[in-house]
């Protein structure tokens, strides 16, 4: 059968839903059996190809995770957003009761840097789904290893994902 | 509050934690807020932890747990006062006080901010200052509470008129027609035992008209039934449902009816003990129920061996709601007399064998109690002469809207919706009509045939008509809002569902809804109906999905496009950044595909 090609993007988040994906272990060569990893903070390639699935993990804060976001919606047939911050907006999300400029002149005094290399924050955090159709949710801080190939074992084998007891908890 | 104020408080209430919500209603009005020391010291006086002192003075609208300034204005926000102009008084008001709307004057002198519907939608607009109602309201009013707030007048020498309510009773029938003598229903109900009594309550074939319509008779004689010491009735006064003002006008105009009513039920059910709980929006009314029941006490009938019977001793108290539309729900309304938060209990068990205290309780709408004392009075099959096979009497409707003649229609049950369009001015075209309130039924002007009456269109009495001119979409927004502000929190699919409800409805309204907000809107109302823990939740969605089934082009129409659209406006979103920054090039925009 013909390899999935997965594409993953960490936006505004910790990379602990990355890493939750590392955690299944010995599973990772059933899955790259299966697999062909597109762009991806574990390939570092530059762009994105034409892709069967997308992984995000992390809020929106800033214009370049919004653009990230876009490119790799337009690359997905299904996107999926992993774990609480690209869910909800998460940490990152409690500076949203701030003014963001209060936050920029208390990290930075009175010149905020101007570079354009520097991606400019939005006002809010706001969670993916905000700004491109979402295809699956899977929650969790992060998501655990278990729940994580769960899902992703129907998703390669065409089932409608699901994730019974004791792979969400609530705390 | 002084510490002296705070014992005598106390004593006053004998310390009962049941009538914590009273003590915080008198600590609001005497300080204008419940203070974080006062809720220490209640907490202690009663033995109760303090978490359960907060959450009550939390819960409740009318009580503010942050200073609100001296004069606390609250504007109706119910959708016949926004089609009447309310939004634009209140940003007159604000802008004459220089106060931003919600938030406190830096001098502490007032706050000007919304509530729900405060049962005056038959004269719009309306708004509470301090607890006590002002109606009627045009520019010339406005511009002259602005004058008294400015001059910092005390409430009680304000002009009077100001304060007055208007009864437009414009059809009366059995119930707003009458004229009792205070008692003549209690007489008549003594001279039969109370089997006989119930037995003529069934023949009547009345049913509650909160809404639910369950038979009178049979909630009495489950009450009566039911094992216990003591007994109680209640009078659910708590008519939240935005447009409804009936019980409003039934206890200023027939308060002995109402009174009698609740006399005869504790007759036939053996209670010693009953309550009104008003709500309390109408503590303009207060002060009559209280002398009327003084008089009462005075005459007889109420007190130790009522009218001279040995052993029928029956009183009632008066208690005051502050502002929770759940508390309409009998076993919220039950958990706030008790002095709790509002949250509807399960059922079952019912409040007839585990009510207030968890005794036996009867628990009936204020338009059922008047119904009663007519039945007591005439019998129960004259009662069920009127109206027809399956809803007999007749019915008190709350008009409002987009008609000549707002106000109070009593009509036979069964009357037609064109007859009571009819009868109150309404001009066609019309676009819509709700009956019963966001929670009950919007018609379409094909169904204008239909009947007001329990076979057909149940309802709590409101009757909110809708001309051509008005958005229906906006009328469904704001019913939404209500709803997201009334959920009690208790059970997640109404906590969260309703303000996500709220959400999908706004993007509409704001011109950038999707397919994909109405299709996420719908599967939340079903989820709400399927899954909530009371009423409130299971109806929540109602308003979205008869607009749906029955207006969708009003809904297709204001879709920004077929496919996705972000929420925000993304460029915007980054316009304080780069004001910051000062920059202006490509990486420092967003656009909107």
């Amino acid at each position: 059968m013909k390899k999935l090609k997965v594409a993953t993007a960490s936006l505004a988040g910790c990379f602990g839903c990355h890493m939750s994906l590392l955690d299944i272990d010995e599973r990772l060569f059933t899955l790259l059996e299966k697999v062909e990893l597109d762009r991806s903070p574990l390939t570092d390639f530059k762009q994105f190809g034409p892709c069967d699935l997308g992984l995000v993990e992390g809020g929106l804060c800033n214009a370049e995770n919004v653009e990230v976001l876009r490119e790799l919606r337009r690359h997905c047939k299904v996107l999926v957003a992993v774990g609480a911050c690209a869910i909800n907006g998460g940490l990152p999300a409690q500076r949203n009761h701030l003014d963001v400029r209060e936050c920029l002149t208390s990290v930075y005094g009175r010149t905020v840097p101007d570079d354009p290399e520097l991606p400019l924050p939005l006002d809010r955090v706001h969670a993916i789904n905000d700004v491109v159709k979402v295809d699956y949710f899977l929650p969790g801080c992060p998501p655990s290893a278990e729940a994580l190939w769960h899902f992703l074992d129907d998703f390669l084998n065409g089932r409608t994902p699901h994730l019974g007891h004791g792979l969400i908890s609530y705390d | 509050m002084s510490p002296a104020e705070l014992s005598q408080l106390l004593h006053r209430h004998h310390g009962d934690p049941n009538r914590l919500l009273q003590m915080l209603r008198e600590v609001q009005a005497a300080a204008g807020w419940v203070s974080p020391e006062v809720i220490t010291e209640l907490a202690k006086g009663l033995t109760l932890p303090r978490a359960r002192v907060e959450g009550v003075a939390t819960f409740y609208t009318l009580l503010a747990t942050r200073p609100r300034g001296e004069y606390q204005v609250l504007f109706a926000d119910n959708i016949i006062e926004r089609f009447h102009g309310s939004v634009a008084l209140r940003e007159r008001l604000c802008a004459a006080l220089g106060v931003a709307p919600g938030a406190l004057r830096p001098d502490g002198r007032v706050s000007v901010g919304t509530t729900s519907c405060i049962g005056l939608s038959d004269q719009p607009a309306s708004l509470l200052v301090n607890g006590l109602a002002i109606a009627r309201l045009t520019v010339e009013r406005v511009d002259a509470i602005a004058a008294l707030i400015g001059q910092r007048a005390p409430l009680d020498q304000w002009p009077a008129e100001l304060f007055h309510v208007d009864e437009p009773i414009r059809r009366a029938g059995l119930l707003l027609g009458a004229h009792l003598e205070p008692g003549a229903a209690v007489r008549a109900a003594l001279a039969r035992s109370s089997e006989a009594l119930l037995e003529e309550l069934k023949r009547s074939k009345l049913r509650g008209r909160g809404g639910a319509g369950f038979s009178t008779h049979d909630k009495w004689r489950a009450a009566r039934d039911a094992p216990g010491p003591t007994r109680f009735v209640v009078c659910n006064a708590d008519e939240g449902e935005p447009g409804t003002f009936k019980d409003r006008t039934l206890l200023r105009r027939q308060l002995d009816a109402v009174l009698d009513g609740m006399t005869v039920a504790a007759h036939a059910i053996g209670a010693q003990r009953g309550f009104i709980y008003l709500r309390g929006e109408y503590l303009f009314i207060a002060p009559a129920i209280e002398a009327a029941l003084a008089a009462r006490r005075a005459a007889h009938l109420l007190g130790r061996d009522v009218l001279g019977r040995t052993g029928f001793d029956f009183d009632l108290e008066l208690h005051l709601g502050a502002g929770a539309y759940v508390c309409g729900e009998e076993s919220a309304l039950l958990e706030s007399l008790e002095g709790r938060r509002g949250i509807p209990r399960r059922r079952p068990p019912y409040p007839v064998t585990h009510g207030y205290l968890q005794r036996p309780t009867v628990v009936n709408n204020v338009e059922t109690f008047a119904s009663v004392a007519h039945v007591a009075l005439a019998g129960g099959a004259r009662f069920a002469e009127l109206g027809t096979e399956r809803s007999t009497g007749t019915r008190v409707h709350s008009v409002s809207g987009d008609c000549a003649r707002p106000g109070l229609y009593e009509l036979p049950m069964g009357a037609s919706v064109r007859e009571l369009l009819d009868a109150c001015g309404a001009e066609a075209p019309i676009q819509a009509v709700q009956v019963g309130g966001p929670s009950r039924t919007l018609l379409s002007p094909r169904e204008l045939d239909r009947a007001l009456c329990f076979e057909d269109l149940p309802s709590a009495g409101a009757f909110m008509v809708f001309g051509p001119q008005r958005d229906l979409l906006e009328v469904v927004a704001s019913f939404a809002r209500f709803f997201a502000h009334e959920s009690c929190g208790f059970c997640t699919p109404c906590r969260v569902g309703t303000t996500q409800l709220q959400g999908a409805v706004d993007a509409l309204v704001g011109g950038r809804g999707t397919r994909r907000d109405v299709r996420h809107a719908l599967r939340l109302c079903a989820l709400m109906r399927d899954a909530s823990h009371c009423g409130l939740g299971t109806t929540a969605g109602r308003p979205f999905m008869q607009l749906y089934e029955k207006f969708k082009p009003t809904i297709e129409r204001s879709l920004s496009s077929l496919e996705f659209r972000p929420t925000f406006d993304l460029d915007e979103a980054l316009a304080p950044a780069r004001a910051l920054t000062g920059r202006d090039d490509e990486r420092a925009h967003l656009e909107d595909p």
